[in-house]
């Protein structure tokens, strides 16, 4: 078992930088069409400051700005049996290229299932971007089998 | 012809996403995109140490499957809130398609929105992910 005494642990605040390409490659890596995602012009037409930051596409900046395998290693879990069980995103305002993010990362719980066979481990964080505006609160649930 | 609240009653779908099969490549790419590199969902030697038959896609995959099933409705800025438990396995050949119902129309915050069930299964009708967003709506 976890110990307990990590739930409100600050994984610390890391600010990632909002990349063109990047956001390029997540539109073809998951066959995204809408030319609002990949081209800067089109964005521009639709009323976006350049190209928006798709809906999840926040969970793979917050990865980015820690390492998991040190992230599971404190909470003695290993990467091979890790799941991912459950996903959440609350959006407060858009996110688009250019912008530098900030996530002020915590764990939020920890506890077990079926008399330890399965547990969990919750992540948060809040994410501002360079004007402190408040963009998105996303949640991350991991389970080790 | 944007989506109106008016328009909206609760049981209606909204236009499904059907994906091409998931094979190496869009795992290969999702990983490198994504930044999520961890191997069990790319390579093979470490999946079987694993105890894994074979890599099987991110959850995540499908999660941004159903961004892009929310976003072909509404534009984003109209997305309030998304939530998905991951409840199966993606495997290799895995044909998935997304799908969104109105459960519920509320006023929050002073704005119309719309509450989604939303279900990704692959070609079997075996469910893989499930979830919940929440749009506004003029």
């Amino acid at each position: 078992m976890a110990d307990k005494n990590l739930i409100g642990h600050k994984i610390g605040a890391y600010s990632v930088d909002v990349e063109k390409g990047r956001l390029r490659f997540f539109a073809k890596a998951i066959g995204e069409t809408d030319p609002v995602y990949t081209d800067e012009a089109a964005a521009k037409a639709a009323g976006h400051k350049s190209l928006p930051v798709p809906p999840t596409f926040l969970k793979c900046l917050e990865s980015e700005g820690r390492d998991v395998v040190e992230l599971l290693n404190l909470v003695g879990f290993d990467l091979g049996r890790v799941l991912h069980a459950e996903q959440s995103f609350v959006y407060h305002s858009m996110a688009y290229a250019g912008d530098v993010l900030t996530f002020h990362g915590f764990i939020s719980d920890l506890y077990e299932k079926k008399g330890g066979a399965l547990q969990f481990v919750v992540m948060e964080a809040r994410v501002t971007n360079q004007d402190g505006e408040h963009i998105a609160d996303i949640r991350s649930s991991l389970v080790q089998r | 012809m944007s989506v109106r609240f008016s328009d909206i009653q609760v049981g209606d779908e909204i236009p499904l996403l059907k994906l091409q099969p998931v094979n190496r490549t869009t795992l290969a790419l999702y990983c490198g995109a994504s930044g999520d590199h961890n191997p069990i969902h790319v390579d093979l030697d470490f999946a079987r140490k694993s105890r894994m038959d074979d890599v099987f896609a991110h959850g995540m995959l499908s999660a941004a499957y159903f961004g892009r099933l929310l976003t072909a409705w509404v534009p984003q800025s109209q997305v309030r809130s998304l939530s998905v438990r991951f409840t199966g396995i993606t495997q290799l050949g895995h044909i998935p398609t997304c799908t969104g119902k109105v459960v519920e129309k509320f006023i929050d915050a002073g704005e119309q929105r719309v509450r989604l069930a939303l279900r990704c299964a692959n070609q079997y009708g075996e469910e893989k992910l499930a979830g919940e967003a929440v749009v506004a709506l003029a």
